[in-house]
């Protein structure tokens, strides 16, 4: 299978973070790149739980990884869960994205492992905030 | 392009395929897969709509893709059952969920009163109250379009539950109004599930030190000897003294994500006057924040160090009664604190959800894998066709070379000529290949029949059911681009002049749905569509009538039952008296034939009083090369396609017979063949060739119909590269499109129908001068 790569190196130096994201929409992909990449972030993308699981095997360490919940193959807690079964992966910060205000589902993603969240739509400045505040 | 108008254009791009998997989706509802693999896809289509939606602010289309969801949601949490008239409705708001995407791209409106009922409708399946105050009041509930900060107590739905405590309130009312600076005193003890979902106190304690001045202390008092740690165990406590200007809530933010994993108490300290509870043995003088941010590193690697962490995870420190063993150890250090816990502000409920139900629950999810997505990459459709341009130069130069070395009179056998064919096969799969990238399943044509199928029937009041077939057939981008309009037409032609009204069916002895047939195939080298119904089928007097009333024959024109039903592809036909809204619009038969002509196609109809019509149109797969025949005519070179011709032969003069002035037929096979000489046709010459001087090829056009092609001289077969006539000069009667040979010269690709077909209204036409003069 084809890894989608995509490193934005547009102001990233080589020490600049790491962030997985792992969404399956191409728009929120992009947005996050694009968020991510004008902070200086590196930016490592998968498209669902089970390629973010497949990528996060041969990828370098991410400081946070980013998830979306409602994802073909797997969902966000499934991705979330495969993470924190993992040793090399299970104390790497997670946020899951979410669309609304949803309790249940906020809850979900936290008992399933999640270290904070980001609501949808995000600005920019609210989305570095929330990268900031869970990456050491 | 400014970057985020790029992503825009990205996100309509993604709402189309978005909508159509919703399509597809809802059909196969319909169909009875109302699994939750279909329903989660179907979810998931309208919430991604949503999600970018909110991203770009366009909030007609948010709030509709709100309401939907929400239905959706109903469907997949189990609370509404997909019957038929569900799916129905959610097929019609699935195409109004299309208009609204469409008018935020391209800047229209979609008619208000429309989007309401569907609306209303969709949450009356919801057993809501009709947009009306509680649609209202969820619609401005719903998260901002523009981003507003969350805090923890008034979005979290436990907060809601009990909002601040009655001792948090009160502390409010006490603080001062203004930006004065002002010392608090926070006390936190983090519990396991705070470093299991991987929070950090080092970075609470960091974002703490961006508000203010901090002081921090740290209570070890219950961290055990080393014999006894635990290493996944949380023991340590924190004091901090934060002076600040900001508010309660803006320090209580810091802990929104870790809050119910925590024990936080936040209090003014003027207000806590009394000495700190926590003083005791474990209350370090004050330190340095970046040395605690490392101590706290450094836990965490520590932690990252092999142990028995799934256990741990299983059982959090409030749930370790799921696993007893692996619960948290017993303290024991002798010098046991108070604990510090002792409000809670804000307390969420125990979680709940203990992992393992959890990962039940998403275990299904996960086995979907079997489902796998191909990876794809998205090419600029100028690159793709840049390529195709110059593998198509690549062929001729190929030919080019071919032929020079083979006029250079090296032998087959030697390496040159060996080492050619092997390029000549190398260069036929670089062609296919790339012309495989550009190729395309027709479902993308195919996925915008239903709703012109049910918009159709709603306007006739016919009840139609559109079957699909074939849809992952590949054909060509260039190709598919320009299938959808003459689809579109025949369709709409289908139903609204083929198919009954459902009481005229019943009288008919026939079910009161009528069906449309839309299907894709391959056949030898072409993609054949056909687009049936099983309707009244063509009214042969009428047509006749009408073709008869606008001149378009003569009255006592003798024509077959075939003739008369292609007459309907005659400009200024339309056997509409009126111009209806569904298959008028200004375009006739005669449009949709001229389109598929422009693509080399041809189309045929086939009728069945009573029982139907079938058109069929066949296309070729690409529009770039072609296999063609090279023959001679008149020193002429041209071209004829490979996959027309049945068969080459060189005429005896028995067979052949003269049958008009300038008509002759030829005997094949028991069979009389018209005879047509390509030169004299094309004014290449005025005295017919002598057939049994030249070799004729048995072509089969469009609808079977054959003829035989006279020429002087076949050359041999030959790839070769479509060059467009209708570009580069202009349209040309009898001629398809052009190429350029291995030698370097341009030769002409003969349009077998339009050949064949021109013999056979010709025929047509001396057959009535005949049947008129006798």
């Amino acid at each position: 299978m084809l890894r989608i790569f995509s490193h934005s190196f547009s102001r990233a130096s080589p020490l600049s973070k790491i962030v997985l994201t792992v969404d399956d929409s191409r728009t929120m992909r992009d947005m996050l790149m694009l968020a991510l990449g004008d902070a200086g972030f590196t930016v490592v993308q998968a498209v669902d739980g089970v390629h973010g699981l497949e990528v996060l095997e041969s990828m370098a360490m991410p400081d946070v990884i980013i998830t979306d919940i409602n994802m073909p193959r797997m969902d966000g807690f499934g991705f979330i869960e495969g993470v924190r079964k993992s040793e090399r992966h299970r104390a790497t910060p997670i946020l899951v994205l979410t669309t609304e205000s949803d309790s249940v589902k906020k809850e979900r993603a936290r008992s399933a492992g999640a270290t904070g969240w980001i609501v949808k739509p995000f600005n920019p400045d609210k989305l570095i905030e929330a990268v900031r505040r869970v990456a050491a | 392009m400014d970057p985020l108008e790029a992503i825009k254009v990205t996100f309509f791009q993604e709402c189309e395929e978005q909508l159509s998997e919703l399509e597809s989706g809802l059909l196969a509802m319909e169909q009875g897969e109302t699994d939750s693999e279909t329903v989660n896809a179907v979810f998931r289509a309208v919430h991604s709509i949503k999600g970018g939606a909110g991203a770009f602010s366009l909030e007609p289309l948010v709030r509709f893709a709100h309401v939907f969801e929400t239905t959706l949601d109903d469907v997949r949490g189990g609370k509404l059952a997909p019957d038929n008239n569900v799916v129905k409705v959610m097929l019609r708001a699935a195409d109004v969920l299309a208009d609204h995407v469409r008018a935020a791209r391209d800047g229209g409106v979609v008619e208000e009163a429309r989007s309401q009922a569907l609306a209303a409708a969709l949450e009356a399946l919801n057993g809501e109250a009709p947009l009306g105050g509680l649609v209202s009041d969820e619609l401005d509930d719903m998260p901002g379009l523009e981003f507003t900060p969350q805090t923890v107590s008034d979005d979290d739905g436990f907060g809601d539950d009990f909002g601040f405590t009655p001792l948090a309130a009160g502390v409010i009312a006490l603080e001062p109004e203004g930006p004065a600076l002002r010392t608090w005193t926070l006390r936190l003890r983090p519990q396991n599930a705070l470093y299991a979902k991987a929070n950090e106190t080092g970075l609470l304690l960091r974002e703490l030190k961006r508000l203010g001045d901090i002081q921090v202390s740290i209570d070890r008092s219950e961290l055990p000897g080393l014999a006894d740690l635990e290493p996944e165990q949380a023991y340590l406590a924190w004091t901090i003294a934060l002076t600040t200007d900001r508010s309660r809530d803006e320090i209580q933010d810091i802990f929104e994500f870790v809050d119910g994993d925590c024990d936080l108490v936040i209090s003014a300290e003027d207000f806590m006057a009394a000495p700190l509870e926590t003083s005791d043995a474990g209350l370090d003088a004050p330190f340095d924040v970046m040395a605690l941010i490392q101590q706290a590193q450094a836990d965490v690697q520590a932690t990252a160090a092999p142990a028995a962490i799934t256990e741990v995870l299983a059982a959090p420190a409030p749930v370790s009664a799921s696993a007893p063993v692996s619960g948290p150890a017993p303290v024991s250090g002798p010098a046991t604190g108070t604990p510090v816990a002792a409000v809670s502000v804000p307390s969420a409920p125990p979680a709940p959800t203990p992992m393992a139900a959890t990962a039940a629950g998403v275990a299904p999810d996960a086995a979907h894998g079997a489902a796998a997505q191909q990876a794809t990459i998205r090419v600029d459709l100028d690159r793709v066709d840049r390529l195709i341009d110059l593998v198509g130069e690549l062929v001729i130069n190929q030919a080019m070379l071919a032929q020079r070395v083979t006029e250079s009179g090296v032998p087959r056998s030697s390496n040159i000529a060996m080492g050619l064919d092997d390029l000549e096969h190398l260069t036929r799969e670089i062609q296919d290949s790339v012309m495989a990238i550009r190729a395309q399943p027709v479902k993308s044509v195919f996925q915008r029949m239903p709703r012109l199928v049910r918009e159709v029937a709603a306007m006739t009041g016919k009840q139609v059911r559109l079957v699909t077939e074939g849809e992952g057939t590949e054909v060509d981008k260039t190709v598919i681009e320009r299938l959808t309009d003459p689809i579109t037409h025949m369709i709409r032609n289908a139903i609204d002049h083929g198919l009954e009204r459902p009481e005229v069916r019943v009288a008919a002895g026939k079910g009161p749905e009528g069906t449309v047939r839309l299907s894709a195939a391959h056949r030898s080298g072409r993609i054949v569509i056909e687009v049936s119904d099983d309707g009244k089928g063509i009214d042969r007097p009428r047509v006749r009538q009408i073709a008869i009333d606008k001149g378009l024959i003569e009255v006592d024109s003798n024509l077959s039952d075939e003739d008369v039903d292609n007459l309907i592809f005659m400009p200024g036909f339309s056997t509409a008296s009126s111009v209806s809204d569904i298959s008028g619009r200004g375009v006739g038969m005669d449009v949709v034939k001229r389109s598929i002509q422009g693509l080399g196609g041809r189309i045929a109809i086939t009728s069945r009083p009573g029982q139907g019509s079938t058109f069929t149109l066949s296309l070729p797969l690409t529009l770039a090369v072609l296999d063609g025949m090279v023959v001679s005519v008149c020193d002429h070179t041209l071209v004829a396609p490979l996959t027309a011709i049945i068969e080459s032969l060189q005429p005896k003069a028995q067979d052949v017979r003269a049958i008009g002035p300038d008509a002759y037929v030829i005997a094949i096979r028991d069979s009389y063949t018209p005879l047509i000489d390509v030169g004299a046709m094309l004014g290449y010459r005025t005295t017919p060739l002598d057939p049994t001087k030249g070799v004729a090829l048995l072509v089969e056009g469009e609808g079977g119909a054959r003829a035989a092609l006279m020429v002087d001289a076949i050359q041999g077969q030959r790839q070769v590269v479509i060059k467009s006539l209708e570009a580069n000069y202009r349209q040309v009667e009898g001629i398809a499109a052009a190429t350029i040979l291995g030698d370097g010269r341009v030769a002409l690709i003969l349009d077998v129908d339009n050949v064949v077909a021109a013999r056979r209204r010709e025929k047509a036409r001396s057959d009535a001068k005949l049947a008129a003069a006798g």
